[in-house]
């Protein structure tokens, strides 16, 4: 009984790394199987950008136009060409505007997070899930390695359109590159922006404990996350009070909160105790995660084999 | 001369109007089943409508138009958003879950039946499944048409209303048209799946090239967007899908620019064009079918 207890102790860490990998291994190679797909469709995903580029294009013509007009210019149509690099929108030159979207894009590429509440729910209405039960492997964990594995993949397939598309659009980053710092906090608010991302939508999942059909709940939280995360445009064209209700919600995390970082729209005095904040709401949600499938757990009941 | 029932002729002349009614009336059926359901799916589809209202009134918060000189103010570019929404939600009520289940059907061999069913396989695979709840989008945009409509001719600078019973024909004529062409394009991509096997990336397709349609052709009609201006104007005519009937019904018939009657007939053409196209890449495509099952 000792023994045996002290032999599991020791194998316990090298065992599970070695789970952990084979996992991580399993899952990259599943999703690798249709790669040249993948690739097309992530060029393709790009294809609303064009759309915007020439919508916000317009928004800005006309609201230099009345800009100019209200300030008592006779001809709005005379103002210099170089106004639109000048007039912003809820602090976004309209260079801004374009990088603002393409960021996004980087940064749902790491938040969104695909079939994972759906999929979770799914286990959990077919019995699948008690397999994690009796197994020595955790749930959430395991879905977490497949989360990571497919994002190694879909980043390795996906880099290249993206490469391609912020070469095309390179000229809409006028401040060029942020200084290291803002890079490094760029970079954490994506890793933070991925766990917050997997931990609120795994809890999302878990909610099918309790109700077994989710996807209608799924669908409003989608909904809610598309306009609240900064996704359809930045969170700062919102009127005040809106925007500050909506900048208090984790939401924002998933979208603007990385692109307003790296394009320099978080004041640098604010920006450390903003990457807080975000910690405190990864924090709050791996509680929350973790809490809600001990809870399930503990009103499943599995039949069968 | 009608025949009586039963004779050869009225079995080789299938009715093409009962079938689709029939149709219809399944497809409510089986969305009634689950009323709580349908009623969801009502709400999901027009809260989704509702957050684009949301987005664009923030956009007029800082633009008086979309677009310098462009008469695209906010009470027109709604009546824009609103024949966007007729015209995909009655797409994505009759055509969508067709399309859909078409690729299916190539994919596990169950387009045999429809093959050896006396009627056009194009209108049975076209007409077969409805969206009922999809039309929730359709009255969502007919409150915001009115509503536009009555702001419009509210403004002190209006008289009398931009409408006339001669614009309202015109408008449901082209958003005829708009349908049609749509129609073309879907049932053309998923034609394509007969050869292709699996088109799921091509659905996506469709969904990024309609994108193209849902805004003002103005907003194109400068630097390179010259170029996708032509190509979605007159190659894959998306642009005069919403353009054509959303500009008649937001200014008055009279005056024009001289552009834009020429561009109406292109309309009618191009309907025509995509109709028989998509006709023929059906055909054509239904020639290299082999049948999955064993």
């Amino acid at each position: 009984m000792n023994r045996a207890l002290h032999f599991a102790r020791e194998t316990t860490l090298a065992d599970r790394i070695r789970t952990w990998w084979v996992i991580l291994r399993i899952s990259l190679e599943e999703r690798l199987v249709y790669r040249g797909d993948f690739a097309l469709g992530t060029l393709m995903r790009f294809l609303p950008i064009i759309t915007q580029i020439f919508l916000w294009g317009a928004i800005f013509q006309s609201a230099i136009g009345h800009d100019a007009g209200s300030a008592g210019a006779q001809n709005p149509s005379a103002v210099p060409q170089t106004a639109t690099s000048q007039i912003a929108l809820g602090g976004y030159r309209f260079d801004d505007m374009v990088a603002y979207y393409l960021m996004t894009m980087i940064a749902r590429a790491f938040s969104s997070m695909p079939g994972l509440s759906s999929g979770i729910a799914s286990q959990i209405r077919q019995g699948e899930i008690k397999r994690y039960l009796i197994q020595p492997v955790d749930f959430i964990g395991f879905l977490l390695l497949q989360r990571l594995a497919h994002k190694v993949a879909y980043y390795s397939v996906a880099l290249l359109p993206f490469a391609l598309v912020f070469f095309l659009c390179r000229n809409y980053f006028v401040d060029g590159w942020p200084e290291p710092g803002r890079l490094i906090a760029f970079v954490a608010s994506l890793m933070i922006g991925f766990l917050i991302g997997f931990f609120l939508e795994a809890t999302i999942g878990m909610i099918g404990f309790w109700f077994l059909e989710v996807s209608s709940l799924l669908f409003i939280y989608m909904l809610g996350s598309f306009f609240l995360s900064g996704h359809m445009f930045p969170l700062t064209l919102l009127p005040d009070w809106i925007e500050w209700l909506v900048q208090m919600l984790p939401l924002k995390y998933l979208a603007y909160f990385p692109a307003a970082v790296f394009l320099g729209k978080i004041p640098a005095d604010e920006l450390p105790q903003e990457m807080l904040i975000q910690a405190a709401w990864l924090g709050f949600f791996i509680i929350l995660c973790r809490f809600t499938y001990a809870a399930g757990i503990r009103r499943y009941s599995g039949f069968g084999g | 001369m009608p025949h009586p029932p039963g004779t050869p002729q009225d079995l080789s002349q299938p009715r093409y109007l009962r079938v689709f009614l029939t149709f219809a009336r399944n497809s409510l059926i089986r969305d009634l089943t689950f009323p709580t359901n349908f009623l969801f799916q009502c709400l999901t589809s027009v809260s989704w409508t509702m957050m684009n209202v949301g987005f664009y009134l923030i956009i007029f918060q800082y633009a008086p138009t979309i677009g310098e000189n462009t008469g695209w103010r906010r009470e027109e570019f709604f009546l824009f958003l609103s024949t966007t929404w007729f015209i995909n939600s009655l797409v994505q009520a009759f055509f969508m879950p067709n399309a859909e289940e078409f690729s299916e059907l190539i994919r596990t061999g169950g387009l045999d039946f429809a093959l050896l069913k006396p009627i056009d396989t194009q209108f049975l695979i076209s007409f077969r499944r409805m969206e009922w709840s999809s039309l929730a989008n359709f009255v969502a945009g007919l409150i915001i048409a009115i509503i536009s409509l009555v702001e419009i001719a509210r403004r002190p600078e209006q008289v009398g209303w931009v409408v006339t019973p001669l614009t309202i024909a015109l408008y449901l004529f082209y958003l005829g048209c708009g349908v049609a062409i749509m129609y073309s394009l879907m049932i053309t991509l998923s034609a394509t799946s007969i050869w292709l096997g699996r088109n799921q990336t091509l659905y996506d397709f469709w969904f990024y090239i309609t994108n193209f349609s849902r805004y003002p052709m103005e907003i194109y009609q400068r630097g390179w967007g010259w170029g996708l201006w032509g190509f979605f104007t007159f190659a894959i005519p998306v642009l005069v899908v919403v353009n054509v009937p959303a500009r008649l019904l937001a200014r008055p018939l009279d005056p024009r620019a001289w552009w834009e009657w020429p561009l109406a007939g292109f309309a009618v053409l191009a309907t025509v064009v995509s109709l028989l196209a998509s006709r023929w890449v059906f055909r054509t495509a239904l020639g290299s079918y082999r049948s999955a099952s064993s």
